[in-house]
């Protein structure tokens, strides 16, 4: 493997994210529900976050207002110094500097992986066509993604869908990638492969990555952070430092440093999935 | 992996026919099929059950049908024969196509705009469950002639069948494609265009199959009110004449033909979504 990265804080300097105190209520049928509750992180530029937390704590209402799908009851979004949200405009304007990396795969079907991937360019109108193909092809070719250009998504291995996905987000020079649990479907042995592919995309192109995950040993593997957060309303509860050094690769998975961590993190893991289940049963 | 890019629609359509004839299901289809001639061959020619008897008979509707000197004068070999065939297809083509290049926009743009929606979806709902028979005194009422009373006929259940489906084809799309085409700076036009409209064409065609079927259905409740010629024409006035065996001719001209246009619909479907089909394709191996 080819590997040109270091620790990514380092060399890039965009895609910094602040959260400031957010809050987001959801009001149905006038039962307040509280998803996300004062709460504040801030992602230095070139960062793996990897956001912890059992399923339905409300880490996807934070994703989705970063990415500008809906909006935010208070507090502010900034990213590189701009408020995407706050007061005045509680909703960010969707854009291709935050691209969301969705959960069950978002590619067109009807769309061929080529033309997925040149959907970005090809909107914004700014470049020729030639050019968007020529670097769409360059781009696909560094993923080992060559021969698969003109079929449809459908026709692809779910890992390769993936991949070209991760693609046809990074053709558009974006500052910062939103994953919301993309893998979670996937078996064990096609993740661990998208994981080292995950990687070694992020040591090519330096952007800021804003992982959610209920999966702790992916979180360790893949994070600079892991910020745990407690089951809803969501706030971060604990944020842990994974001082392993990147690059890495799959034998950093039997390391004791690895062990360690995942200890330290599973305690409070498991508490807030515990809560989050009986607060499950309550509702249920 | 890329020699199956260069698949074309042709040779996934031999394909489609190469595997069906392996299959089972010709066969079976064929048994099908004689089961049915059968039973009318001895319910009529050989046991004369006692409401059979008026009942045209399987040789003399066939012999009636292929004769090149027809006792009724109609067969395949008069003129008169495919000039009631002409005239309905004719008026499918004018109506089908009207109500889809009504249909579709419309539909899509009631499942793309929650406004219009509002405005427009509740009048839908009143009309739709209305037959087209009930509507028969008023197309002829408005309408002049003999012709546009038909056509409007056919058209209108054409009409609500595309647009419905149109609609729920859009209703149907995961919401995380439109987003993932803003978050890649798309504008709500261009999404409008490369994620609405392929994203419900499974749903519309669906839709125009459905709709190509009860245009046949209210063309032949039309043409038995209004109209010369056209082969629920022919089938009325068959009846009327006591000439029962050109009922059954128009009968099964009527079936072959009605097949023969939704395959043609099914086809346009599948050349227009290569990446479903080839979805499909994959699946079936």
């Amino acid at each position: 493997m080819n590997m040109i990265g270091e620790m990514a804080d380092q060399s890039t300097t965009r895609g910094a994210i602040r959260i400031e105190d957010v809050v987001k209520v959801y009001d149905p049928d006038g039962a307040a529900v509280m998803a996300v509750d004062h709460c504040s992180i801030d992602i230095p530029a070139g960062e793996i976050c990897m956001i912890v937390g059992p399923s339905g704590c409300g880490k996807t209402t934070l994703l989705n207002a970063i990415a500008g799908f809906h909006d935010i009851t208070s507090g502010k979004i900034y990213l590189d110094g701009e408020l995407l949200c706050g007061p005045g405009n509680m909703q960010a304007e969707p854009g291709s500097d935050r691209i969301v990396v969705f959960q069950n795969g978002a590619l067109f079907p009807w769309k061929t992986n080529l033309e997925n991937i040149t959907f970005g360019p090809m909107m914004a109108g700014k470049l020729s066509k030639e050019e968007i193909y020529d670097k769409a092809r360059s781009m696909m070719e560094d993923a080992g993604l060559s021969g698969t250009e003109n079929s449809y998504p459908g026709e692809v291995s779910s890992g390769l869908r993936r991949r070209v996905e991760i693609v046809r987000a990074l053709m558009n020079d974006p500052k910062v990638l939103l994953f919301d649990e993309p893998y979670r479907a996937l078996d064990s042995l096609t993740k661990s492969v998208m994981h080292e592919a995950l990687l070694e995309i992020y040591y090519k192109n330096k952007v800021t990555i804003f992982f959610i995950t209920h999966d702790l040993e992916e979180a360790i593997f893949l994070g600079h952070r892991l910020i745990i957060m407690s089951s809803r309303p969501c706030k971060p509860k604990k944020i842990v430092d994974v001082d392993i050094p990147h690059p890495r690769d799959y034998s950093v998975l039997t390391s004791p440093r690895f062990r360690e961590i995942m200890n330290e993190a599973k305690g409070v893991v498991n508490e807030e999935a515990k809560k989050a289940f009986e607060a499950g049963e309550k509702e249920g | 992996m890329s020699q199956s890019t260069d698949t074309s629609s042709m040779s996934l359509t031999m394909y489609r026919i190469s595997s069906w004839l392996k299959s089972p299901r010709p066969y079976l289809m064929f048994i099908g099929f004689a089961c049915i001639l059968a039973f009318w061959y001895f319910s009529v020619e050989v046991w004369k059950l006692p409401r059979f008897q008026d009942m045209p008979g399987l040789t003399e509707v066939f012999s009636e049908w292929f004769s090149k000197d027809p006792y009724y004068g109609l067969s395949i070999y008069t003129p008169e024969y495919y000039k009631h065939i002409g005239i309905s297809l004719r008026r499918i083509a004018f109506a089908f196509f009207l109500a889809t290049a009504l249909g579709v926009p419309l539909g899509l743009f009631l499942g793309w705009s929650k406004t219009l929606r509002e405005y427009i979806f509740p009048l839908f709902e009143v009309f739709r469950p209305i037959p087209v028979l009930a509507w028969v005194p008023l197309a002829i009422i408005i309408f002049s002639g003999s012709e546009t009373p038909v056509i409007f006929l056919t058209f209108l259940a054409s009409f609500f069948a595309t647009t419905l489906n149109t609609m729920l084809g859009v209703e149907s799309i995961d919401e995380s494609y439109s987003r993932a085409a803003y978050c890649l700076g798309a504008s709500r036009w261009q999404t409008f265009l490369h994620v609405v409209v392929p994203g419900a064409m499974p749903f519309i065609f669906t839709g125009l199959q459905i709709s190509i079927g009860v245009a046949w259905f209210s063309l032949v409740a039309g043409e038995m009110v209004s109209g010369q010629y056209g082969l629920g024409y022919l089938i009325n006035t068959s009846y009327m004449m006591i000439e029962y065996p050109k009922i059954i001719i128009g009968m099964i001209t009527l079936g072959v033909i009605g097949y023969v246009t939704s395959a043609l619909v099914r086809l346009a479907g599948d050349y227009m979504m290569q990446w479903r089909v080839r979805e499909l394709a994959l699946g079936d191996n």
